[in-house]
Formats: C-alpha cells, sequence, structure tokens
C-alpha cells in the first residue's frame, strides 16, 4: 500500500503517532499536540478538501480530543461529514462526534435530522451506526425526534438492528424515563425474540423498569425463570459460550432481575429456588466467569425470600471465595458475606479470622471492603473495636470522598450503640478532629443536643457528669491548632453552656479560653458568633448568680473590634452583650436562665397578649389591621392608606412594617420571639413591663445557632419537643432490637451473666478450635465477632486460644439466640423445593478437591496476565480443563506462543513495522506479521520493549 | 452501567477513553489523571478493583496495556473483568494476536469494535462471533470503496495518458 502504511492513513499522521509514542514527558507530549493542533487548524478550514484527506484530519482529531487537548475547532467539520452519503465517511463522522459531543452540545441540533434520514436507509449497517449515535448524541429534547422511528426498527430483519435499536430505547429511558414508558409490551414482545442477542439486550430496559416498579412485571417470573433454565442447560447457540460458560452475561443479567422480582415475594421467590440451586451446583468454580455467575447467585439469595437450603449453599461459596488466595475472590467475599449477614447473622462468625486477614491486608481496596463490612455487623457488643479501627484508618487516608464517608459512618454507630456517655464524647471528638468540616454539620448539631439533653434517662448525675466530662475534653483539645470550623462550633457552644456550670473552672478562665479561640480563628466568623455568644452567657450565669462578674480586658476588646466589624451578624451579638452589662442581675437572669437550652419557649403565634393595645388604639380610631393574604395585588392602595393612618393625630399602630411579607407580623412590639433557632428562652415577658426594654432588641438574643449555615437552620433547633429517641435511626439487622436494649444491660450488669453465655455458645466450640492464629488477631476477632467486653476479656486472658475466641457476653449471647430463631421459622414458613436439587454433599466435595490441588484460577489468571515463563504457562494450559485459549485454534496457540518471545526480546523498531505490515484476522497474517517482525531484525535500543508483546500473550 | 472505558500504558499515556456518562474535557483529564495515578501504582497481586469517588474501577492489565472500567457501586466487578477479556478477545481476533502497537496506530477501529460489544455503557453482544460478523461487513465496505477509488484513479490515470 506505499506510502499508506499498514495502517491506512498517511505518512504525516503515523509520524505523529509515532512521535507523541516517543515522547519522553507529558509536556513533550503537549507540545507536540499543540502543534498539530495548529497545523489541522489551518488545513482543515482550507476550501476543497479531498474527502479522504478530511476523513484523516476527523480521525487527527479524535485522536489529540483523546489525549485531552481540545478539539473543538474540528467539531462541525465531524457534523458535517456525517451527512455525506458514502458509509465510510459517515461512519468515521459518527464516531467522531459521538467522541467529541456530549448529549446537551449545542451542535446535536444539527445531527438530528442526518440520524433521522439515516435511520430509515436501505443498508443496515447505516442504521446501525445511526443507532450507535442515537445512544449516545440524543437527549431528552430530542427523543421525541427519533423515538418512533427506533421503535418501528425493533422488527427490523437484521437482528443487529434489532439489537441496537432495543439498546437506543434503553439508552432514551435511562435520560428520560417518561418517554418509553408505553413501549413496556414491546420489550415484552422482544423477549422471545428467537436471536439471543436480542433478548439478551431486551433484558436491559426490562431491568431498568422493574427496578422502577416490580409489580407490573411480576408475570414475568416465570419466561425469566425459564429463559434462565434454558441458558443453564445449553440450549442457546455454542457462539453465545464464554469459556465454556452458556451465556454468562445473559445469565447473570436474569439473576439480578430474579433478585429484584423475588424480593420480599415469597410465591415468586419459590418459582426461583430450582433454577438458581442448580446454576450455582454447575458453575465452575475455577474460572473467573464461574465465579461472577455465583457473586450473582448469592446477590439474588440474599435479596429474595431466604430458602434456608440455598442459604447453605451461598454460605458454603462465601467460605470459598474467602479461601482463595485471591484478592479478587475474597474481595466478593467480603461483598457476600455482607449481603448474607442481613438474613444470617451468625455466618460471619466462622469466618471471622480471614475477615481479619482482609483487614489487615495491605491492598486498600480489600480493606475498604472489609470496613463496609464491620460496619454492617455493628452492633453495641463491638462498636467500641471497630468504631477505633475505623477512625484510625480515617485518619490515615488522605481520600477526602472516602474519608467523609467513613467519618458519617463512625458518627452512626456511635449514636446507635454507644456503650457510655464518655466513650461516645471521645469518639465524636476523635471524629471532629480529624474530618471535622467533611462531617455533616446536622452532626455537630445532634452533639450539642445531646450533650444539653443527657441520655433521655431522668438522672441529672449523669447528665451533669456527661456535661463535664465533655467541658473537660474540649477544654483539652481547644488549645491544639487548627481545629476545624464545625468541632469549634460544638466546643463554644458547650463551654458556654455547661463551662461554669458545676462550679469547677471559673468564669475567668473559661472566657479567656473563648477569647483565645476568637483570636485563633479570626477569620471564621461563624466560630467568632459562637465564641461571642458563649461569653456572653458565661458573663449572664455569673452575675445571675450574684457572682461578682467582670469582663476581662481581651474581652473587652475583643467586643470592641466586633462592634465594628464588617459581619453585621457578629456587629450585633458584640452590640447585645454591650447592652446586657449595664442590667442588673434580675434581668439577667430572665434573658439568660441558667440550663435552659431544652426548655421549649411558649410562643404565642397568635399575640393575644397584644389584643388590649390593639383595641385601645381601635377605639381611638386606628385602622383595623388586614390581613397579609387580603391586601396583596392592592400593595400600592394599602400603602397610601397606611400613610394616611400614619398621619392620624391619635397616636396608632404603625403600618409600614406590616407589609413586608414576612411571618413574623409586627416588629415594634418586645415580645416577638418566634425564631425557630433559639438556644436561648428568650421567655416571653409581658406581664413584666419594667424588664421591656432589656428584651427590646429581642432579636440580637438569638444566640449562635442562628448564625449556622442556613441550609440546616430547621435542623438545627436544640428544642426538642420530648422527644424520645436519642440514638439516631434503628439497625436493618435482625438483632437491632435486642442489641439496642442490650446496650443498657451492658453498662450495668456484665459479670454475671458472662458466665451463661459461654456456656451458649459452647458447642461452636470444636468448629473453631483447629484454626491456628496468632493471639492478637484471635483478640481482635473475638472483640468483633464475640463481643468480649474488656471486663470479660481480662477474666478470661487464661483460656485455651480456641475458646477465648468463641466466649462471649450476655448481649452477644442474646443476639445470637435471636437470630437463630429466625431461620428456623422461615424453615417452617417457605416451602422446601424439591429435595435433589441442591445436593449440597457435592459442592462440599467439590470444595475439598478444590483445596487440595493446586488453585487452577491462579494458573489461568497467569497464563491470561503477563506471563514471565512461557513454558510453565503452556504447561498450564494442556493441564487445564477450561482452556483460555480453545477459542484460538491449535496452530493459533503455538504461534502466539512461540513467537511471544521473539517478540518480546526482538522489540522491533516501530516505524519500520509500520511502513510494511498488513494485518488481518486471519492466523496466517498474524504468522506473517511476525515473520515480518523478525525479518526486520533486533532493534535494542527501542523506546517501549514492551510494545509488542501480544495482549493476550 | 459501565460509564466510561480507558486504556493507558504501563507509561501512563492514553490509548484509547470512551465516555457514556457526561463528562468535560477538564473533568476527563482529571479522572484520567486520578486513576492512573492509583491504578499503575498498584501490585500485582491486588485485587482487580479500586474504589473510587463512589465508584468502582475495574481494571486488567495485558501486557503493557492497563484496560479500565468505571462501575457502579452495585455492579458485578468479576462480569466488568470478563466484559474487559470479552473486548481484548475480540480484538485479538481481529488484529491476529494484538498488540499495544496495534491499538496505537488503528485506534479507529479499536473503537468501531467497541461499539460493537458496549453501547449505552452496557454489554450489547456477548457472542463473539457476532461482533465479528459485524465488524467484518463494515469492513468489506471499506475494501469496495477503496478499490472503486483506485479504479476511478486507473480510469483517469488512462484517460490522461
Amino acid at each position: 500500500m506505499g506510502s499508506q502504511g499498514g495502517f491506512g492513513q498517511s505518512k504525516e499522521f503515523l509520524d505523529l503517532v509515532k512521535s507523541i509514542g516517543e515522547a519522553r514527558s507529558k509536556s513533550e507530549e503537549d507540545r507536540i499536540v499543540l502543534r498539530e493542533i495548529e497545523t489541522l487548524k489551518r488545513r482543515i478550514n482550507e476550501p476543497d478538501i479531498p474527502k479522504r484527506k478530511m476523513k484523516e484530519y476527523i480521525i487527527r482529531l479524535v485522536y489529540i480530543e483523546m489525549l485531552g487537548h481540545d478539539a473543538s475547532f474540528g467539531y462541525i467539520h465531524a457534523v458535517k461529514m456525517t451527512h455525506d452519503d458514502s458509509i465510510l465517511l459517515k461512519r468515521t463522522g459518527y464516531l467522531a462526534v459521538t467522541l467529541f459531543l456530549n448529549e446537551d452540545h449545542d451542535l446535536i441540533i444539527l445531527i438530528v435530522n442526518t440520524i433521522q434520514k439515516d435511520l430509515k436507509s436501505d443498508n443496515y449497517l447505516v442504521v446501525c451506526t445511526a443507532l450507535n449515535a442515537c445512544c449516545k448524541l440524543i437527549n431528552e429534547e430530542t427523543i421525541p425526534a427519533v423515538i418512533q422511528q427506533v421503535v418501528e426498527l425493533l422488527g427490523h430483519p437484521k437482528e443487529a438492528v434489532r439489537k441496537k435499536a432495543v439498546m437506543a430505547l434503553h439508552s432514551f429511558h435511562q435520560r428520560s424515563p417518561s418517554s418509553v414508558n408505553h413501549l413496556i409490551s414491546n420489550f415484552r414482545k422482544k423477549l422471545s425474540d428467537n436471536d439471543p442477542g436480542v433478548m439478551g439486550a431486551t433484558l436491559f430496559p426490562l431491568y431498568d423498569l422493574i427496578t422502577i416498579d416490580v409489580n407490573p412485571h411480576k408475570d414475568l417470573v416465570a419466561s425469566f425463570v425459564n429463559i434462565l433454565k434454558q441458558v443453564a442447560e445449553r440450549r442457546l447457540p455454542k457462539n453465545y459460550d464464554y469459556h465454556q460458560t452458556p451465556a454468562p452475561f445473559i445469565q447473570i443479567k436474569l439473576l439480578k432481575i430474579l433478585a429484584l422480582l423475588g424480593s420480599g415475594d415469597k410465591k415468586s421467590s419459590e418459582q426461583m429456588y430450582t433454577v438458581i440451586g442448580d446454576i450455582m451446583r454447575k458453575s465452575d468454580t475455577a474460572s473467573n466467569i464461574g465465579n461472577a455467575i455465583l457473586y450473582e447467585c448469592i446477590c439474588c439469595i440474599s435479596s429474595i425470600q431466604p430458602s434456608p437450603k440455598l442459604l447453605e449453599t451461598a454460605a458454603d461459596a462465601i467460605a470459598n471465595f474467602l479461601k482463595s488466595d485471591s484478592h479478587n475472590l475474597k474481595y466478593m467475599g467480603i461483598d457476600t458475606l455482607g449481603r448474607l449477614i442481613r438474613i444470617s447473622p451468625d455466618i460471619a462468625e466462622q469466618h471471622q479470622i480471614a475477615v481479619i486477614d482482609c483487614l489487615e491486608d495491605p491492598d486498600d481496596t480489600l480493606k475498604r471492603k472489609t470496613f463496609e463490612l464491620l460496619y454492617k455487623m455493628t452492633k453495641s457488643s463491638n462498636v467500641e473495636v471497630i468504631v477505633d479501627r475505623m477512625i484510625d484508618y480515617m485518619i490515615s487516608i488522605n481520600d477526602n470522598h472516602y474519608k467523609t464517608e467513613t467519618a458519617s459512618r463512625c458518627v452512626e454507630l456511635a449514636e446507635q450503640f454507644a456503650p457510655s456517655n464518655h466513650w461516645f464524647i471521645q469518639t465524636m471528638n476523635k471524629v471532629f478532629q480529624h474530618a471535622g468540616d467533611l462531617v455533616n454539620p446536622k452532626v455537630a448539631h445532634n452533639l450539642m443536643r445531646l450533650i444539653a439533653e443527657g441520655f433521655g434517662e431522668d438522672d441529672d448525675m449523669s447528665d451533669s457528669q456527661l456535661r463535664l466530662s465533655a467541658v473537660e475534653s474540649y477544654l483539652k483539645i481547644v488549645d491544639e491548632p487548627k481545629l476545624p470550623s464545625a468541632f469549634l462550633q460544638v466546643i463554644c457552644w458547650v463551654l458556654g453552656e455547661y463551662g461554669t456550670a458545676d462550679g469547677k473552672y471559673s468564669a475567668s478562665y473559661i472566657s479567656g479560653k473563648l477569647c483565645d479561640v476568637a483570636e485563633a480563628y479570626s477569620s471564621d466568623d461563624v466560630v467568632k458568633a459562637y465564641a461571642v455568644t458563649a461569653l456572653m452567657k458565661v458573663y449572664c450565669f455569673e452575675k445571675a448568680a450574684g457572682r461578682k462578674a467582670s469582663l476581662l480586658p481581651e474581652c473587652q476588646s475583643l467586643l470592641e473590634v466586633l462592634s465594628a466589624s464588617h459581619s453585621s451578624d457578629l456587629q450585633q451579638r458584640a452590640y447585645e452583650f454591650q447592652a446586657i452589662l449595664d442590667l442588673d442581675a434580675n434581668a439577667i437572669e430572665n434573658i439568660m436562665p441558667l440550663d435552659a437550652s431544652c426548655e421549649d419557649i411558649e410562643i404565642d403565634k397568635s399575640l393575644s397578649f397584644l389584643d388590649n393595645y390593639v383595641l385601645k388604639s381601635l377605639e381611638q380610631g386606628a385602622e383595623p389591621y388586614i390581613p397579609e393574604s387580603e391586601r396583596s395585588g392592592t400593595l400600592n392602595i394599602s400603602k397610601i392608606r397606611n400613610h394616611n393612618a400614619y398621619e392620624h393625630p391619635t397616636h396608632s399602630l404603625r403600618f409600614e412594617a406590616y407589609e413586608v411579607p414576612k411571618p413574623v407580623v409586627p416588629t415594634k412590639i418586645p415580645s416577638t420571639v418566634t425564631y425557630p433557632t433559639d438556644i436561648v428562652p428568650v421567655t416571653v415577658i409581658v406581664s413584666e413591663p419594667s424588664y421591656q426594654p432589656s428584651v427590646q432588641p429581642s432579636w440580637p438574643l438569638v444566640p449562635v445557632s442562628d448564625a449556622g449555615s442556613g441550609s440546616g437552620s430547621t435542623e438545627l433547633k436544640l428544642r426538642l419537643d420530648g422527644v424520645q429517641k436519642k440514638w439516631g435511626k434503628p439497625t436493618y439487622s435482625s438483632g437491632a432490637s435486642s442489641s439496642i436494649s442490650n446496650f443498657e444491660s451492658d453498662r450495668t450488669t456484665v459479670n454475671g451473666a458472662t458466665q451463661i453465655n459461654t456456656l451458649i455458645s459452647k458447642p461452636r466450640e470444636p468448629r473453631q478450635s483447629n484454626v491456628e492464629v496468632s493471639e492478637e488477631k484471635q483478640k481482635l476477632a473475638a472483640s468483633l465477632f464475640g463481643g468480649k467486653t474488656s471486663r470479660s476479656k481480662k477474666k478470661q486472658s487464661g483460656g485455651a486460644a480456641g475458646h477465648s475466641k468463641v466466649s462471649r457476653t450476655t448481649n452477644h449471647g442474646e443476639d445470637k439466640v435471636q437470630p437463630a430463631a429466625v431461620p428456623v421459622t422461615v424453615t417452617t414458613a417457605v416451602q422446601p423445593p424439591p429435595p435433589d436439587l441442591l445436593d449440597l454433599g457435592e459442592p462440599a466435595g467439590d470444595t475439598s478437591s478444590y483445596s487440595s490441588t493446586v488453585d487452577p484460577f491462579k494458573q489461568l489468571e497467569g497464563l491470561v496476565d503477563l506471563s514471565q515463563d512461557v513454558n510453565a504457562t503452556a504447561s498450564a494450559t494442556t493441564s487445564n480443563g477450561p482452556d483460555l485459549m480453545s477459542l484460538y485454534s491449535d496452530a493459533d496457540l503455538n504461534g502466539s506462543l512461540n513467537q511471544n518471545p521473539n517478540a518480546m526480546n526482538g522489540s522491533v523498531n516501530p516505524s519500520k513495522k509500520t511502513a510494511s505490515l498488513t494485518k488481518g484476522p486471519s492466523l496466517k497474517d498474524a504468522l506473517d506479521k511476525d515473520a515480518l517482525v523478525r525479518q526486520m531484525g533486533v532493534n535494542p535500543t527501542s523506546q517501549n520493549p514492551n510494545l509488542f508483546s501480544d495482549l493476550l500473550g | 452501567m459501565i460509564h466510561f472505558v480507558l486504556l493507558i500504558s504501563r507509561q501512563g499515556k492514553v490509548r484509547l477513553t470512551k465516555w457514556y456518562s457526561p463528562y468535560s474535557q477538564k473533568e476527563r483529564s482529571k479522572v484520567i489523571r486520578e486513576l492512573s495515578g492509583m491504578i499503575l501504582s498498584r501490585g500485582p497481586k491486588l485485587c482487580n478493583f479500586v474504589e473510587w469517588r463512589g465508584f468502582k474501577v475495574v481494571y486488567k492489565r495485558y501486557a503493557s496495556l492497563y484496560f479500565c472500567m468505571c462501575i457502579n457501586q452495585e455492579d458485578n466487578e468479576l462480569e466488568v473483568l470478563e466484559i474487559i477479556h470479552h473486548y481484548v478477545e475480540i480484538l485479538d481476533r481481529y488484529f491476529g494476536s494484538v498488540c499495544e502497537l496495534d491499538l496505537i496506530f488503528n485506534f479507529h477501529k479499536a473503537y468501531y469494535i467497541l461499539d460493537e460489544v458496549l453501547i449505552a455503557g452496557e454489554l450489547q453482544e456477548s457472542s463473539k462471533k457476532t461482533v465479528a460478523r459485524l465488524v467484518a461487513a463494515q469492513d468489506s465496505l471499506v475494501d469496495a470503496a477503496k478499490e472503486e477509488a483506485a479504479s476511478i484513479s486507473n480510469i483517469i490515470a488512462q484517460a490522461t495518458k
């Protein structure tokens, strides 16, 4: 092909690709690309470019764009190319636009017309390319323009077109679900298409539809089960087999659909048991794809109504996953364990050591997955260990996304299962300290609320202890540099509210700390606002208690600075404080009662206490108030009227302020404390007119929480109108209710009950005693799975290793008993499937032979991946049943194996290769290529010696 | 659903990118930078999956080339691993013992094949034979067009003689 080279492009382009390939640094690459962009910009706008030349320019644009540079100057030419009559050019045009344009790009409108035309083409290949483009380019607005044609194509004689039409409808559904809702019947019809590819494609839109609403599709359960059965029995054409597994991708999709359909539906689930059992039994655990199916089966089993037999099979499969050497399978094992644990919480028990191995694995992915599992299996007995581990891990990582997630999980677990107040405060401190800016601000407000309310028991002692421990820990932490803002807000609030409460710390000490905070974080207005209000509270409490309260000099100067602050909020707080300084103790006590953050503030929304005043004014001739609803639209008129009213000789209500459409109506009246966010109950004091002046600037008194982010303002309120629940939402696990109640008993009685526990768990011992693991791991395992409290640990540390691992405390024992009962009831409820289908003996046999021999999966992996030793791989291939390369003829296999070494060490100068190589799908071509490569000679200085090794080598 | 497909070399050079979810050019560069940093530094025995921004990225190394696919949290990783392998096998069949160089110079063909394997972020065809047949049908068009062009240029050449 002469100058075209073996790859159909001009020399110029090949040189470009080559020079990019040889670029030694990113900046060199960028330079080359920029030069290329300049060239293309100039050339592409020349008049009368031959079409073939243009096609190459477009491909060069694609290349530039792929390397991460902007090729938008050429988009329009790609769009033009889609209009071309020649399919060759059209295809290039479509390829380029699908790569260039996102669905919201302006140029798309220019393509829709072409797509419409091409969907009608006689040439099915043109239709295919147009459908491909549909999937990427047609957006919500343009769907109506093509949908009718796409639906018609569902009946096209070519299966490739039907399949793509289905997939295009699937992508429409993703963009705008309502656009294809009326097509459900079409999808159902296509499910029985005689081409398996079309049927397989139909599963995607059906899966989407079923995800949205299961109920209208319940009647399809039988069809899906039937299809799955046929697939598993190898009724599909042979070419859908993948590594000897019959149509695995279709199987997996079907299992996903069944999982949705069977969830919470006993009748549907029962229809599936047989086929799922069959598939699990048949699945090939030595191949990756076999395990993929197995994994999907387990997911399905954990989603549908549980069947004890299937659960057992699933548990065996999970055990195999976890025992495997492959990290991938371990990962899947941990994942499936997390799924199954919801149904049968006790299965984690037997895998504890494996789980801990994964937790300590250097592989970060595996570690994270394991943390996810731990999160799912947390209960009151192991929460301390798990949360501590999670926090340690959280501190060690930099990934903000995952840090946020871990932090919120820690908070959730701590709220749900905290064994003691002290621990809870400590844990929250750690989380805030290390991920403070990443946690939801709600969490901070929850914490304040909790400290204010205590733990719900009618025990003032424990509440004040909680507060004291919080104050103490905060005083310790507050001096540390660079605390996150959310945490500082909590600290300030707690110090202000409770810092001086029990007399341990003097007011001046606390005030000093608060001033330090305000000074150290002078750029954070919210923190400063919290600090000022806290200072004000400390001062008020002191004064109200009759002690001599004087402001520290630094506090004084802080106030001065803030009263000139740019932030009106800070300014206001400062002025309020200064106003309070002039009041007497009695007044202050009314404004700022001690420890009243949880008391409800009575709000008289109808402002009935003003009735007298209003009546008097009306008698004196004032205009009656017109409700906002009635005066809307006549705003101007009412304004004029108001104006008149204002001029009325008698002193009457001023109406101007009423016009502002705000929920809080009168402004001048002192007691309008309708703010939802009040921490300090500025109790309404109409009956005591003598104090009115102090309350007059009523809103200044609304304290800090108001300054917090507006988004959370509704959640911010610390008033909890008699809410009982303290610890977040309940667990999903079946043992949840018991574990929560256990948490109470946990703190009081431990010792006596431990004995009972060991008794309960005794029957399990022989199963685990043969595992030999290090002491430390066992301890960890025991604390995670066995739920030992620290006290029982001490007591039994002398016991046998296996024994101590299994021992558990009361609450866990109870936990165990209850979930254990769950499967039993299920057994009776569920009608057992035909007995011969789930022969559990067989998988067990499999397992033993599987573990005794060399892991064939490993060998296979070696074959597919970079195999260093060709011979070893070859022998592995011959010895293994599931032959990866069986797809290629034997000769091909030998050929590729033989040529490998040559290609590897004989890496050839790429330019030479490109000059004379023709490549094709056939084996002969491949061999020819190799021969040519060898003829070219060896070039050891080549840039990239790996370049020539075949990908599947 | 597969959000994007990335082919990167061991040196971090991009060989092919295909985006099924909308990403701006800026985001794309960032994604590639982040992921190549993460994936290329991983040891050989570790999982073939990485968690990333709430998604999972499944990758597999073939010779010096990494094939990466980004999927949702609830997708089946092992299946995606096999989708990658499926694609590589089809490439292998098409190019005849495919090597990285084939993909470097024929990236557009790799795109065409990918378009037959994946569509809208889902696997559209799990039969290698069907894919091969479709790609071959398209290629035959190319050849026909070339022959036509050649014959025209011959005619022109003869006419101008």
